[in-house]
């Protein structure tokens, strides 16, 4: 665990970084630091690997304040991603990952061994292996950035921005290798981020800092968006705050209807059995039961093959959020959303009214627990 | 006394041309292999201390601006009309232009890779060293080519004290002995050379910074 306690830094010309920020950052999981430009988080972040040194307040790790230990020890100890990647240019791909085993004096063959696990780790084909920088696209230089933090496998990961200089696509790529990752080692990550978008999705715990480096709000990321503390948390949320807690509700509880769903060369026989009384349309499906598109019921049943109505997306029972089976039956022109098992499958629809149901439900259930 | 070719070196110098060349080659190499050993830990120190960089470029300005016959009479004093007198003199001027090479370089260091290097726990002089003198190398050969040609040209004043000039001395006979070919000997070969020391640093450079290519290889 890390400790942040009554921690404040300020610069001789007088400006406040951080004040009295006291933060518990658990083991195993992933804190985010959020907040505007100049709001501290950064220096906060520097404070703990000591490229800051705090005006007052101490900082402990497992218990220990971090001014202890030698500081380029406790460095190799904390793997360190920045924006930009901070690369290496005159180092190739593999030792650039391997820079702080041999810093710790493993030998050479045994650093690039390690180098070529963490590359496959984070998604790098062993063929990077003797790039240099310059041949990489941005999100290759963060994903070695990323390789190169966890090579000494470290307890600790410091984030600094990682993400926010690639293109939102390959943003999006990058934090769900970080999500899967983090799923397999645990390490304990603090991450600094502006985008509190991001901070929600990556965060299991989210602080909110505010200017001048004060605390505004430090709660896990369901809890920032259905309780913010005050207005200025409130803002930097945004709109759409119910929309976004609805992420965070799973659709187990979501009643389906499995029903309206035929294949493409169903007979009209068929069709007329899988009519429901309350929704005029059939779910069509491929020989596979993938979802095409919707059809007329009446017009199905009556031998007609008239054209698919599009079904928008499906959302994935199980994996997908209660935001996702929302979004699909808004986004449906039936008003039906499509359920599909991880095979992709058609294994129901559920109607606006009935995710609505789930939400209340979810609602009421988070309330009373 | 004969009208030699272009090659035909006059007795009083005592040598061939081919002497005179591996002779400037010396004159010239020397004075800017040591001005680099000379620069490095002066860089360093610039590095690490700041403020002493400005007037340590203040000085070796000053050694610049200096005419290099005023240090060649001024030296003969000690070292007689020998090669270091000519050596010494060519060595400071390189300091001109090597310390701010290597400084600037390791100062065009993107922020991002300094705060890396930091946070992963490089000590400083192991940062200098292992990281900011490695990328600052093609910085360091761009002022290589600058005091290597400027070296190959000054050494030939050397031939105002006492023949010191290598293949300078052919100026001086070309005046005595009315034999412009001289001149022109002089002068070609001096240019020469300056272009091929150039081709031989920047291919020097091409092998040591493999990472440094502008083109993608795919």
């Amino acid at each position: 665990m890390i400790v942040i306690d009554a921690v404040t830094k300020r610069y001789p010309d007088g400006t406040t970084a951080v004040d009295r920020l006291t933060l518990e950052i658990p083991d195993g999981s992933i804190t985010v630091l959020v907040g505007l430009s100049g709001c501290g988080k950064t220096t906060t972040l520097r404070m703990i690997n000591r490229m800051v040194e705090p005006t007052e307040g101490r900082i402990l790790l497992d218990g220990a304040d971090v001014r202890e230990a030698p500081v380029n020890a406790l460095r190799r100890s904390m793997g360190y991603v920045i924006q930009h990647a901070g690369l290496f240019p005159h180092r190739t791909v593999i030792d650039n990952i391997a820079t702080v085993p041999r810093l710790l004096g493993w030998d050479k063959h045994r650093a690039r061994e390690r180098a070529r696990e963490l590359m496959e780790r984070v998604g790098l084909d062993a063929s990077f292996a003797g790039r240099y920088p310059y041949q990489l696209s941005g999100g290759q230089q963060q994903r070695v950035g990323v390789a190169r933090a966890l090579a000494a496998d470290p307890p600790v990961l410091l984030m600094d921005e990682p993400f926010s200089a690639v293109d939102p696509i390959v943003r999006k790529g990058l934090q769900d290798e970080l999500l899967r990752i983090q799923a397999d080692l645990g390490k304990t990550v603090v991450f600094v981020t502006h985008d509190i978008d991001e901070a929600i999705k990556l965060g299991d715990m989210v602080a909110v800092l505010r200017e001048g480096g004060r605390l505004a709000q430090y709660a896990p990321p369901a809890r920032l968006l259905s309780a913010p503390a005050d207005a200025f948390v409130e803002d930097f949320l945004g709109v759409d705050r119910g929309i976004r807690h609805l992420s965070f509700f799973g659709t187990e509880g979501l009643e389906l209807t499995a029903e309206p769903i035929v294949t493409e060369d169903a007979t009209a026989e068929q069709v007329r059995a899988a009519t429901l009384p309350e929704i005029p349309y059939v779910l069509v499906t491929d020989a596979e039961g993938r979802p095409r598109g919707w059809a007329d019921a009446l017009d199905r049943a009556t031998g007609g093959d008239g054209e698919l109505l599009p079904y928008g997306h499906a959302f994935t029972v199980g994996r997908d959020s209660l935001r996702a089976a929302l979004d699909a039956a808004v986004l449906s022109p039936t008003g039906w959303a499509v359920a599909v098992d991880e095979q992709g499958r058609a294994v129901g629809v559920a109607a606006q009214e009935a995710v609505a149901a789930a939400i209340r439900s979810a609602h009421t259930a988070g309330v009373l627990r | 006394m004969s009208h030699g070719g272009f090659f035909e070196v006059p007795s009083d110098l005592q040598n061939t041309w081919w002497g005179l060349v591996s002779w400037q080659l010396q004159l010239t190499l020397v004075p800017v292999l040591c001005g680099l050993v000379i620069a490095l830990p002066i860089a360093l120190l610039c590095r690490r201390f700041g403020w002493i960089y400005p007037p340590v470029l203040g000085v070796a300005t000053v050694f610049y601006a200096v005419p290099s016959l005023a240090l060649f009479v001024f030296l003969i004093d000690w070292f007689g009309e020998s090669d270091l007198t000519v050596e010494i003199p060519l060595t400071l001027y390189t300091l001109v232009v090597l310390v701010p090479a290597i400084v600037d370089g390791m100062r065009s260091v993107s922020a991002e890779t300094r705060a890396a290097a930091e946070a992963m726990g490089f000590g400083t002089l192991r940062r200098y060293v292992q990281v900011e003198l490695p990328i600052a190398v093609p910085a360091v050969f761009a002022g290589l080519r600058v005091a290597t040609v400027s070296s190959v040209s000054l050494v030939s004043v050397g031939m105002l004290i006492g023949n010191e000039g290598a293949l300078g001395n052919l100026l001086s006979d070309a005046l005595n002995y009315h034999r412009p070919l001289l001149a022109w000997d002089a002068v070609i070969s001096i240019a020469v050379i300056g272009v091929l020391l150039d081709a031989l640093l920047v291919l020097a450079r091409r092998l040591l910074t493999p990472w440094a290519r502008k083109a993608t290889a795919k």
